[in-house]
C-alpha cells in the first residue's frame, strides 16, 4: 500500500521542471513584439535551465527532437504505404475486349435485322434499317444485365428485372429508367462497320440526332 | 486403470494443460475459467437471468457458432476451389459431384451463411426490443452495426465465387449500384465533378476492371476468405469484450425485478 503514495509523490515532483519550462516557452515569442522589453531582461538566462529543457532555436528540445522525428517518420511511412497500397488496387492494364471493333461489311446484314453477332464479345447489337445502321449497347440501363432480343415480340427483354425496350432502344416496360445507349458507328477505311463503344449517345440528352450515332446506308 | 490415470494426472504435461482440478469451490471454479485461453471469454460468474434463453434468444452466441462453422467449412472448401475464371465453376461442380462429402461441406457453408444473416438480424432485433442498445451499451451497438455490414459483405463476396450465371449477374447488379456512390462513383452526386470515370471510381477498385471479370473473382475471393474474416474477427473480439465491460449480458434487471 506504500507504493501508490510513493508514486504520487513522484508524480507531484516530476512536473515541476516542466512547469518552469513552459512559461518560458510561452514568453519566448513575446520579445519580438517589443511590448515589454523589460520582461525580456527578467527572463532567466538560457544557461540557468537544464539542457534537456532548453528549447533552443527550434523550440524543440534535444530529447523531443528524436521523438518528433521518429513519429514523423512513422506517420510518413504509414501514409505513403497506404497511398501505395491504394494505388496498387487500380490496375494499369485491363484484359477486357477493346472499346472499338470492326463488325464486318454492311452488306453482311439484312434490312430490318437485329444482329446479335457481336453481343457475346462486345455487348453490342447492330440494327439495320432501310436507311442505315445503328449500334445499341446491350447493357440494360436499369442495373447492367444483358437483355435478350426477342424477335417474335420485336423487343429487347432483360432477364434480371424485366425491363423491355423497343427495337429503337426506347424503354417501355419494367424498371429501366431510360432508353438503351447508342454507340458511335461509322465506316472504316476498308469498308467495314466500325463501332466505338466509348462514344455513347443518350436519347434523353437528344444525342440520337447526332450523325455519328447513325450510319446512313442503303 | 485408475492407477494409470492417477499417474497421468501427476505428469508435467497434464498439469500444464489442465491447471486446476475439479475441486468444487468458488475460487477453483473461477480459476478454471480465467486460466483457460478459450474459456476466458466467458465471465467468471454469470447472473441468474443470463440463463434465461427467452430474454436473449442466444442469438449472438448462435451467430458466433455459425461463424465458426463457416470458417471451418470454408477452409475445407479452399482445398478444392481455385479462384480463377477457368477453374472456379468447374471446381464448384467437382465439389458438388465428385468430391467425397463435398456437397455436405459446401451445403453446410451455404446454409450456415444464409442462417448467419438471419441470426444477425434476429440478434439485432432482440437487442432493439430489450433496449440493450441503451447506455452503457451504446458503443457496442455501433460495433454490432459494423459486424452486420461485414456479415452482409461476406455474404455478397461469397455469392460470386460459384462463378455461374446467377453469381455473375447478381454481382453485376450489386456493383452497378456502386456507380451511384456520392463523390466516389462516376454516376453519383458530385462524382463526375471530382473526375470520376468508369475506369477510376470506387466500382473500378471493387471489380478490378470496368466489368465483372476474372480480376473481380480474385478480389472477391481474397476479400471473402482473408480480408473480411480478419476484420470481422477483430470486431467480434471487441464486441465480446465490450459486453463484459458494459456490465455483462443484458437482462431484465433494469426493470427492478431482481
Amino acid at each position: 500500500m506504500d507504493n501508490p503514495s510513493e508514486s504520487k509523490v513522484e508524480a507531484k515532483e516530476t512536473p515541476k521542471p516542466q512547469g518552469v519550462a513552459t512559461p518560458a516557452f510561452v514568453e519566448a515569442p513575446k520579445p519580438p513584439t517589443s511590448v515589454k522589453p523589460a520582461a525580456a531582461g527578467i527572463k532567466k538566462p538560457k544557461q540557468d535551465r537544464p539542457p534537456e529543457d532548453d528549447p533552443g532555436i527550434w523550440r524543440i528540445s534535444r530529447r523531443n527532437f528524436f521523438s518528433v522525428a521518429g513519429w514523423a517518420a512513422f506517420f510518413v511511412f504509414l501514409a505513403t504505404s497506404t497511398v501505395g497500397t491504394l494505388r496498387m488496387m487500380f490496375p494499369r492494364i485491363l484484359y477486357e475486349p477493346p472499346s472499338a471493333f470492326k463488325a464486318g461489311f454492311p452488306q453482311d446484314y439484312l434490312v430490318d435485322e437485329v444482329s446479335e453477332k457481336y453481343k457475346d464479345d462486345y455487348r453490342v447489337w447492330i440494327v439495320r434499317e432501310g436507311e442505315g445502321f445503328y449500334a445499341l449497347s446491350a447493357i440494360c440501363t436499369h442495373l447492367g444485365c444483358t437483355p435478350r432480343w426477342l424477335s417474335t415480340e420485336n423487343k429487347f427483354k432483360c432477364p434480371c428485372h424485366g425491363s423491355g425496350f423497343r427495337r429503337s432502344g426506347i424503354n417501355f416496360e419494367g424498371p429501366a429508367p431510360r432508353p438503351l445507349e447508342r454507340l458511335k458507328i461509322s465506316l472504316a477505311d476498308d469498308g467495314q462497320l466500325l463501332i466505338d463503344r466509348n462514344i455513347k449517345f443518350l436519347f434523353e440528352k437528344g444525342e440520337w440526332i447526332n450523325p455519328d450515332s447513325y450510319l446512313k446506308y442503303s | 486403470m485408475l492407477k494409470i490415470r492417477e499417474k497421468l494426472q501427476q505428469t508435467e504435461v497434464w498439469k500444464s494443460i489442465f491447471r486446476h482440478n475439479y475441486q468444487d469451490t468458488n475460487r477453483n471454479r473461477a480459476l478454471q475459467i480465467v486460466d483457460n485461453v478459450f474459456l476466458h471469454l466467458h465471465p467468471v460468474r454469470i447472473p441468474r437471468h443470463a440463463t434465461n434463453i427467452g430474454f436473449t434468444w442466444g442469438m449472438g452466441g448462435i451467430t458466433f457458432l455459425l461463424f465458426l462453422v463457416l470458417t471451418i467449412t470454408g477452409v475445407i472448401l479452399m482445398f478444392y476451389y481455385r479462384p480463377a475464371a477457368e477453374y472456379a465453376y468447374e471446381d464448384m461442380k467437382y465439389l458438388m459431384n465428385d468430391v467425397a462429402f463435398g456437397p455436405l461441406i459446401r451445403n453446410m457453408h451455404r446454409w450456415a451463411a444464409h442462417a448467419m444473416v438471419i441470426t444477425v438480424m434476429l440478434h439485432m432485433f432482440r437487442v432493439f426490443l430489450t433496449g440493450s442498445y441503451k447506455p452503457p451499451r451504446q458503443f457496442n451497438w455501433v460495433v454490432g452495426v459494423v459486424l452486420l455490414v461485414l456479415t452482409l459483405l461476406l455474404s455478397f463476396t461469397g455469392y460470386l465465387l460459384p462463378w455461374d450465371q446467377l453469381a455473375i449477374w447478381a454481382v453485376t447488379v450489386g456493383t452497378n449500384m456502386a456507380r451511384a456512390t456520392p463523390l466516389l462513383g462516376h454516376q453519383g452526386p458530385f462524382g463526375p465533378e471530382l473526375g470520376m470515370r468508369i475506369d477510376n471510381d470506387v466500382r473500378f477498385v471493387l471489380l478490378g476492371g470496368t466489368q465483372v471479370g476474372p480480376p473481380t473473382l480474385l478480389r472477391f475471393y481474397v476479400g471473402h476468405c482473408i480480408f473480411l474474416p480478419l476484420i470481422a474477427t477483430v470486431f467480434m473480439a471487441v464486441h465480446f469484450w465490450r459486453i463484459r465491460k458494459d456490465g455483462g449480458i443484458s437482462g431484465p434487471t433494469s426493470n427492478g425485478k431482481e
